[in-house]
C-alpha cells in the first residue's frame, strides 16, 4: 500500500521545513531548496526528498525527477573527500579515463560509489572550463592540472 | 478577435490569433502527423511538450523546421508540410524513436492499436539505422492490480504525465533520469502500488505505445468458463454497451446492448446479468443516505455530514483515501455497483439457485482499470473468497470475443437473464458525467416529496464542463448539486469541503474526464472529444427508450428489499451494500 513511514530526526524534518520556509514554500524554488539540504546532508534520500514534496507542495514524483535528471544532486552519500574526474573532451582526449581507471583501481570502487569507510567517493563529470589543465581531477574542492595515472596515489595520499 | 491570414501547403486560410499550425492545417484537410501531441477539445486538456518533433513543417524564411504542434500562426507565413526536407526530417526522427524501442511488435499487447506503429508504418519506415549505437533501456515490468508499465517502450510523449498531474492532480507519474534511460515514472521508481497512483487509468487511455497497458484477466476467465463446477456470472457496466462496437468497427456512440448480451452467452457465462441492477440499488441505498443525512443536517444535528459525496468510482475513493483521509466520512458508505453486485450475486442469487459461494465465480466488464484494483480489496471478500472474482476492461472483452470467432455484428440482439438484469433508465446514465446525481434526484426527489415528478430530465446536471453545479427545487426545498469529473475538477471541490466553504448538499465526482465512458478500459479515443460526447449522447438515449426510467420503480429491486433486504439502509443493506473507508494518506513519522 501508499502507506509509507518515513523515519527521519526531528531535528532534519525541521531543517528540511525551514529551508523551504526560507524559500517562501514555493514550488519555482525546488532547485535551490535541494541545493541546500544537498549541501547540509551531502546527498538527498528518499526521505529527505518527500519531506520537501511536503513542505513545497509538489509531488515527490517530480522532486524525483530532478534530483535525477541534475548530476550534481546525488542519492547516495558522498565520501568525506568526493573526487570527480572530469571526461569533458579536452581531458577525454588527453587520457582522462586511464586517470579514472586509476582512481577505480586504487579505491575499488566505481563510479558513484563510495569507499567502505566513506572517506572517497567517485564521480565524473563533463568539464569544468579548466581544459587548459586537461586533464583535470577535484578533490572536495581543490583542482588539480594535467593529472597522469602515476600520480594518483599521490593524490589520494594528500587525504590520509 | 484579431484574424491570421497565412498559407499552408498553397493553401490560403483565416485563423484566430493564437491558432497553431497544426490546428489551421487541420480546418484545411490537412492532418500532420504527431506522437506526443494530444488534445481533448470539450474538457480543456491539451498536450503539448514539442518533444516528439514528428510534427515538424518548413516555415518561409525560418531557419529550422517548426514544430506545428506548438508553434503559433503569423500573418503571411507560408508553411510547407510534406517537402523533401520535412519528409526527410520526420522519418529520421522516427528512425531515432525507434532506435532503442523494443521490435517485439508482433507479441506487444498494443499491437493493432499502437500509435507508433501506425506511425512507422504511415511514415514508410523500412529501416532502422543506428540501432547498434543505440543503449535500449532494460526497466524491469511492474505490474500492479491494476496497470502494467513495460518502461522500455516508453517514447517520453509525456501524455500520461500530463494526465497524471496536470488533469488528475496525483502526481504519481514524472519524466525521470536522462538519454537513453529518461522515461517516465513514480518517484524513486517504485512500483505504482506503493505509489500516490488511484488506478483511474487514464495514463493508459493515452499512452500511445505499449508501455502502459492494463492486466489481462481473460485467461482466468476462460478457465472459469471451462470448468464445470463453477457458475460463471457476469455483470456489465452502462459505459460498456456504447463504446464495445467501436472496437469492431461500429461507430462511436453505437449501441449494442442486444448485441453485447448474446455474445457474452455465446462465450459461455451461465447469467448474463446487468450492473445497472446493481447500480439502480445503489440509488436506493445512496439516495436514502442522502435524504437521512439531509434531514438531519436540516433539524440542525451537527453530526450529519453534508455534503455528501457518491461513491461509485474506485478511482475516486482511492484518490480521497490517500488525499483527502481526513474526510473520510463525507462519502457515502454506499459500495459501487460492481460490488454490490457481488454481494447480492453470491448471497441473495447463490442462495435462490442453491449454488454456494465458493462455487460462483462472479465476473465484471467494466470501462475502469481501477475496478481490477477494487474488486481485490480485502474488505469485499467473504473468508478469502471475493465477491467478486475478475474485472475485465471493454478491450480486454473485445479481444475476447475475437478470440472466441464470435462475429459480434450478425448476433442478434438477446435479452439480460433475470433478476439480476432487469434496471431503469436512471441506471444507464451512470456511465456518463452527471448521470449518477440526476439518477439519485429522480429518487430522492420522490421519496422526499411524496410527488410524482413530472419532468425526468434534469438537463441542467448534464454536459462536459470539469466542474458543474445547479439547485434542484425538492418542493420548496433547494438542494444545491455539484458535479466534478476528472480529479482535479474533485479536488477543487474537496479543497472548499475541507475549508468548509462548500455550498453543495451532495456532489458527484467520476476520475475520469467525462465519467465511466472516458474510463481507462474502454476503447481508446486517440484524442477525439467526440468519441466521448456520442457514448455519452447514446447513454441518454438508451435511458430515455426504456420504459421504467427511476431506480426505485425497478420491480426485481423493490422485490430483492422485500425477500432480502427489508428496507433501504437497514441492517442487512448495510452489512452487504455498504463499506468503510481508510486512512491511505504517506505519512512522515519522527524518529525519537
Amino acid at each position: 500500500m501508499s502507506h509509507i513511514k518515513i523515519e527521519l530526526r526531528k531535528e532534519d524534518v525541521d531543517f528540511i521545513k525551514g529551508v523551504c520556509t526560507s524559500f517562501n514554500n514555493d514550488p519555482q524554488e525546488l532547485i535551490n531548496v535541494l541545493h541546500s539540504c544537498q549541501e547540509h546532508f551531502g546527498y538527498l534520500p528518499a526521505e529527505i526528498q518527500e519531506v520537501v514534496s511536503e513542505g513545497l507542495n509538489v509531488p515527490v514524483a517530480k522532486i524525483y525527477g530532478v534530483v535525477t535528471f541534475y548530476s550534481f544532486f546525488t542519492m547516495t552519500p558522498r565520501g568525506l573527500h568526493p573526487i570527480s574526474i572530469c571526461l569533458g573532451t579536452a581531458c577525454y582526449v588527453r587520457g582522462a579515463e586511464k586517470v579514472l581507471d586509476e582512481f577505480k583501481k586504487e579505491l575499488g570502487i566505481q563510479v558513484g560509489e563510495s569507499t567502505k569507510d566513506n572517506k572517497f567517493s567517485l564521480s565524473s563529470l563533463r568539464c569544468v572550463g579548466a581544459c587548459g589543465l586537461a586533464p583535470v581531477v577535484l578533490v572536495g574542492d581543490k583542482t588539480y592540472g594535467r593529472v597522469a595515472p602515476d600520480d594518483v596515489k599521490n593524490i589520494l595520499r594528500e587525504y590520509e | 478577435m484579431e484574424t491570421i491570414k497565412l498559407t499552408i501547403d498553397n493553401k490560403e486560410i483565416d485563423v484566430p490569433k493564437g491558432t497553431t499550425i497544426q490546428k489551421a492545417a487541420r480546418e484545411l484537410g490537412i492532418e500532420i502527423p504527431t506522437l506526443c501531441y494530444m488534445e481533448l477539445h470539450d474538457l480543456g486538456i491539451e498536450n503539448k511538450p514539442a518533444g516528439c518533433r514528428i510534427c515538424v513543417a518548413e516555415v518561409q524564411g525560418r531557419r529550422n523546421l517548426a514544430p506545428t504542434c506548438s508553434t503559433n500562426c503569423e500573418n503571411g507565413m507560408v508553411v510547407k508540410t510534406h517537402t523533401p526536407r520535412v519528409l526527410n526530417a520526420r522519418r529520421t526522427v522516427m528512425e531515432f524513436i525507434l532506435s532503442d524501442h523494443p521490435k517485439d511488435c508482433l507479441i506487444c499487447p498494443k499491437s493493432g492499436d499502437c500509435e507508433l506503429q501506425t506511425m512507422a508504418h504511415r511514415l514508410g519506415i523500412r529501416d532502422i539505422p543506428g540501432q547498434e549505437f543505440a543503449a535500449t533501456s532494460t526497466y524491469r515490468k511492474d505490474t500492479s492490480p491494476s496497470i502494467i508499465r513495460d518502461l522500455d517502450k516508453c517514447i517520453l510523449c509525456r501524455r500520461c504525465e500530463m494526465m497524471c498531474n496536470d488533469v488528475q492532480t496525483v502526481g504519481a507519474l514524472s519524466a525521470i533520469n536522462r538519454g537513453f534511460m529518461a522515461t517516465v515514472a513514480p518517484a524513486f521508481e517504485q512500483n505504482l502500488e506503493h505509489s500516490t497512483c488511484t488506478y483511474c487509468g487514464q495514463c493508459v487511455a493515452v499512452c500511445p505505445t505499449g508501455a502502459l497497458t492494463e492486466v489481462n484477466h481473460v485467461p482466468s476467465v476462460l478457465r472459469a468458463l471451462a470448468d464445470p463446477t463453477k457458475t460463471v456470472v457476469v455483470q456489465t457496466a452502462p459505459a460498456v454497451r456504447v463504446a464495445l462496437g467501436e472496437e469492431f468497427g461500429l461507430a462511436p456512440g453505437t449501441i449494442v446492448t442486444g448485441k453485447m448480451t448474446a455474445a457474452l452467452r455465446a462465450l459461455g457465462f451461465d447469467y448474463v446479468f446487468d450492473t445497472d441492477f446493481a447500480a439502480d440499488l445503489t440509488i436506493l441505498e445512496e439516495g436514502t443516505e442522502l435524504l437521512d443525512r439531509l434531514s438531519r443536517h436540516l433539524n440542525g444535528d451537527t453530526t450529519a455530514r453534508i455534503p455528501i459525496l457518491t461513491s461509485c468510482c474506485p478511482g475516486w475513493v482511492n484518490f480521497f483515501e490517500k488525499y483527502f483521509p481526513d474526510l473520510k466520512d463525507v462519502p457515502s458508505t454506499a459500495k459501487s455497483p460492481q460490488q454490490m453486485f457481488g454481494a447480492i450475486a453470491k448471497s441473495y442469487f447463490a442462495e435462490k439457485i442453491g449454488v454456494n459461494r465458493k462455487d460462483m465465480v462472479v465476473v465484471s466488464i467494466m470501462p475502469c482499470l481501477a475496478k481490477k484494483y477494487e474488486c481485490q480489496r480485502e474488505e469485499f471478500s467473504v473468508d478469502g473468497n471475493p465477491d467478486v472474482d475478475y474485472s475485465i476492461s471493454t478491450r480486454e472483452l473485445a479481444a475476447f470475443i475475437k478470440q472466441a470467432n464470435i462475429d459480434i455484428k450478425t448476433l442478434h440482439d438477446e435479452d439480460f437473464d433475470s433478476p439480476l438484469g432487469e434496471s431503469t433508465g436512471a441506471s444507464v446514465i451512470f456511465g456518463t458525467t452527471g448521470g449518477v446525481i440526476e439518477a439519485a434526484c429522480r429518487t430522492a426527489y420522490e421519496v422526499y416529496t411524496g410527488k410524482k415528478l413530472e419532468r425526468l430530465d434534469f438537463t441542467e446536471l448534464r454536459g462536459m464542463e470539469g466542474v458543474r453545479s445547479a439547485t434542484i427545487d425538492f418542493n420548496g426545498l433547494p438542494v444545491n448539486i455539484g458535479i466534478a469529473h476528472g480529479l482535479g475538477n474533485a479536488r477543487k471541490l474537496l479543497d472548499d469541503v475541507r475549508s468548509g466553504t462548500s455550498q453543495f448538499h451532495a456532489i458527484e465526482v467520476m476520475a475520469c474526464p467525462g465519467g465511466c465512458i472516458g474510463g481507462g478500459g474502454q476503447p481508446l479515443h486517440h484524442g477525439n472529444s467526440d468519441v466521448i460526447r456520442a457514448r455519452a449522447a447514446a447513454l441518454y438515449a438508451e435511458d430515455r427508450s426504456k420504459p421504467l426510467r427511476k431506480s426505485h420503480e425497478n420491480p426485481f429491486i423493490v422485490k430483492l428489499y422485500e425477500e432480502f433486504l427489508e428496507k433501504p439502509n437497514s441492517e442487512k443493506a448495510h452489512h452487504l451494500l455498504h463499506t468503510h473507508y481508510f486512512d491511505k494518506q504517506k505519512k512522515i513519522i519522527i524518529k525519537h
